[in-house]
């Protein structure tokens, strides 16, 4: 027991290490509550894997940006993702619509071909020693703290890193308060939302412009897949809990922040990658939601559904 | 200040050294650096002399085949994403597999990969099943938290004192240096197993893949077919890992078979096709990627794979986009001026045949554009050789401009009377047969015009017993008056 709370306190030991650690945790809290924002209405409107496919397909634009640029500035490579990432969305949209190509093939052909002609440039370019493809895979939040300091009024005032994922994380945050009539209208009711006079397509593109903005400041982090994980567990958790869409979108804070920590202590504890840890941490969380979740919980679920059926089995007679 | 917490730190140093090991480009490529004379290379590649290049081509002929093969049921039965999910649910197991076996073991690896991609499938179904949970969250949830779970074990592997586990990463993009001729047994076993399994159960595979709820009334076991295909698919995966990696095992499940879905529809044809496919972009890939310094296997042969897909998807003849798109603009230009010309003939009729040349304005009239629009369709006519343009001043004194008279060729003659002929016999036919008002016809006679062909014409002309007369009241030219040719008498003189 002793072991255990030595081990929990381990990160925290001196104060280097606190606020070492300190900037990492806000990190992941960021990277996972922006994703977790996009991927409750990614998830809702059933293009989960999309999230996935965009995730892939900015690779290509991310090395065309840096062997442009010789640089890994965010500017450039935030246009070259983006782009990257809506070429992908409007090739799988286009060869879904015009060609003979049902969707998942469409979707499946298009990403793995984007990634992997973001590796073969990636590897034609022989002095890419900043990009490996391994950090496209893990990511490397656990370098959040050595990026370059900023200061303020001659105040210590973060870093760079923490800095970009602040403005992306408050722009997810802006646009889903802002926009959230319009989201929530045409994820659950396209027609509705038709005949009230929102532009649907222009809404669902602003929703994947937002996805490949997140998507791209995250990847440095958590890297290419477990961007998916981030995106995906906040909402899936939290609809076992709430039923509402704004608790499920509130509960997205709570959820980041005990994948940050969590994520830390096991990758401490384990001598894991943060990312992955973070991942699993969410997986842990996941479970019991399921199981016991008061809202459509396996085992919550089962007797209600019993007693559903056996009801409409007496009106049936 | 940095220091001390560096050394802390281990976990990140191990990141950072990971990374640099996992450089899987280096270890992937298989050309020598000193080795730079590339037309040597590709002859000492072509000739097959070399016996590890041996290896290294069959393996990747046979991965191509196999996951052609198994890419025709896949991508029929709607699982691309499946396969994808599917590839990267094997993680787990292989890092399992070698903590068990403590080496590099590929049967133990192999074993330990199949195993966890079933637990990731039975979850995706059991998710699906018992929760409110979409399949496609389910999938992704799967595929996230079964890639997490590999990559910390084994970067867990990693620090352990046991030598010799640099290998695993090779699994994350594929690599062609470890392929021996101890790894191509897998591979034959997976084809022949593929093979014995389409030929036996072809049917059955074919009817429950298109029609599951007939299938099940006719009695197959269409959950256990089903479990089959996964069997297969989870073998070709997991022989597949080593050269083409985790990441992108899925696309060469997905992308060959596409391509032969867009050259033919029949099952037999797009397995074979897209075994062919799939082993020619393997063994293009291995061969770029042997002439390449530091491609990786894996990404090249999925990319030759894609180039393949667009080229069919482009150019393939019967329906490619760009020989459709050029077949729909000629067919476009034809009935242009096929409309032009009967226009023409429209306005030599209501001047009811007095000359051979009528003006250009009386045409501009009757098609109700502008002169210069009407100009541009002249000279395709002229161009084409169905009409003549002579300047004729209408008076000598008038201050108007000469006026522009055309008149048809015979050629140009023949195609205008053949289409007013297609024309009003099909309005005759609708309002006779098929008991269409007569001021309902036009529209429709004015698409079928230009596509139904002379034997059709005939046929509404027996079916019609020769008519004289369409709806309107207009006369129906006859074959006679169109080989007759050129305003001959009877048509003049008779109407």
């Amino acid at each position: 027991m002793l072991d255990f709370a030595e081990a929990l306190l381990d990160p925290w030991s001196t104060r280097e290490q606190v606020i070492w650690n300190l900037q990492i945790v806000f990190m992941g809290m960021m990277v996972s509550l922006s994703c977790g924002l996009v991927g409750c209405f990614v998830v809702v409107r059933r293009m989960a894997l999309l999230g996935d496919a965009v995730s892939h397909g900015v690779l290509p634009g991310i090395v065309t940006a840096y062997l442009i640029t010789d640089s890994l500035s965010i500017g450039p490579v935030w246009i070259g993702a983006c782009l990257a990432g809506l070429g992908c969305g409007a090739s799988i949209e286009w060869l879904r619509t015009k060609t003979p190509l049902r969707e998942d093939a469409a979707m499946g052909l298009t990403f793995t071909s984007f990634f992997a002609l973001g590796i073969v440039l990636l590897s034609l370019e022989a002095g890419a020693t900043h990009l490996d493809p391994a950090c496209f895979l893990y990511g490397e939040i656990g370098l959040t703290p050595l990026s370059p300091k900023l200061e303020l009024w001659g105040l210590p005032s973060g870093n760079q890193a923490l800095w970009n994922m602040g403005v992306v994380c408050l722009t997810t945050m802006i646009s889903v308060i802002v926009f959230y009539r319009f989201l929530l209208v045409t994820s659950f009711d396209c027609s509705l939302a038709r005949s009230l006079g929102m532009p649907v397509i222009w809404i669902q593109y602003g929703l994947m412009l937002l996805l490949a903005l997140v998507v791209v400041a995250s990847f440095e982090s958590v890297g290419v897949i477990l961007v998916l994980a981030m995106m995906i567990l906040p909402p899936v958790s939290s609809a076992f809990l709430f039923h509402r869409l704004p608790s499920i979108l509130m509960c997205c804070l709570p959820l980041s922040i005990f994948y940050s920590v969590a994520g830390l202590q096991l990758a401490y504890s384990m001598n894991f990658p943060i990312s992955a840890s973070m991942a699993l941490a969410g997986i842990v969380i996941f479970l019991p939601c399921c199981l016991l979740g008061p809202n459509g919980g396996v085992l919550t679920n089962s007797k209600k559904l019993k007693t559903r059926k056996s009801s409409r089995d007496l009106s049936a007679n | 200040m940095f220091l001390p917490i560096w050394k802390k730190l281990k976990y990140m140093l191990l990141i950072l050294v990971l990374s640099k090991e996992a450089s899987v480009l280096k270890a992937a490529q298989i050309s020598s650096e000193s080795d730079k004379d590339w037309i040597n290379q590709a002859i000492r590649f072509w000739t097959f002399t070399d016996p590890s290049i041996q290896i290294i081509a069959l393996g990747a002929i046979l991965i191509g085949i196999n996951c052609g093969l198994m890419g025709g049921y896949v991508v029929s039965r709607r699982l691309s994403m499946f396969g994808d999910t599917l590839s990267h649910a094997v993680l787990p197991g292989i890092a399992v597999g070698f903590m068990f076996s403590q080496s590099k073991n590929e049967a133990v690896l192999m074993i330990g990969a199949t195993l966890s991609g079933f637990l990731g499938v039975g979850i995706i179904s059991l998710l699906k099943r018992h929760t409110k949970m979409k399949e496609d969250s389910a999938m992704g949830l799967v595929l996230s938290g079964f890639y997490a779970l590999g990559i910390c074990l084994i970067t867990y592997l990693q620090q352990s004192p046991n030598g010799g586990t640099s290998g695993l990463e090779s699994y994350l993009f594929g690599s062609l240096v470890g392929l021996s001729d101890r790894d191509l047994v897998p591979l034959c076993f997976c084809l022949s197993l593929i093979i014995i399994c389409f030929i036996l159960l072809n049917k059955e595979l074919l009817l429950s893949g298109f029609d599951p709820s007939f299938a099940r009334s006719v009695g197959l076991p269409v959950d256990i077919l089903q479990f089959c295909i996964w069997i297969l698919m989870a073998f070709c995966i997991v022989s597949s890992l080593q050269v083409i990696g985790v990441v992108l095992v899925s696309a060469l499940l997905i992308i060959p078979a596409a391509t032969a879905g867009l050259l033919t529809y029949r099952m037999s044809q797009i397995l074979v096709y897209s075994g062919i496919l799939g082993a020619l972009s393997g063994i293009v890939g291995c061969f770029l990627s042997f002439m390449g310094e530091r491609l990786p296997a894996g990404p090249v042969i999925v990319l030759c794979s894609t180039l393949l897909f667009l080229a069919v998807l482009f150019f393939s003849p019967a329906r490619g986009i760009l020989p459709s798109w050029f077949r729909t603009r000629r067919r476009g230009q034809r009935i242009r001026f096929e409309n032009t010309l009967k226009a023409c003939y429209q306005v030599l009729e209501s001047r009811s045949f007095s000359s051979q040349s009528f003006p250009q304005t009386a045409l501009a009239q009757r098609r109700g554009k502008s002169d210069a629009e009407i100009e541009k369709e002249i000279g395709v006519l002229i161009r084409e050789g169905y009409a003549t343009r002579q300047e004729f001043p209408t008076e000598q004194k008038s201050e108007l401009p000469s006026e522009t008279m055309v008149s048809l060729t015979p050629s140009g003659w023949e195609i205008a009377s053949r289409m007013i002929r297609n024309h009003r016999l099909w309005e005759l036919y609708l309002t006779k047969e098929a008991s269409y008002a007569p001021d309902h016809v036009h529209d429709d006679a004015e698409k079928i015009e230009h596509i139904i062909g002379e034997k059709t014409v005939r046929q509404i002309e027996r079916i019609l017993d020769n008519p004289q007369r369409d709806p309107h009241g207009k006369p129906i030219p006859s074959q006679d008056d169109i080989d007759r040719g050129w305003l001959s008498p009877p048509l003049v003189a008779d109407k």
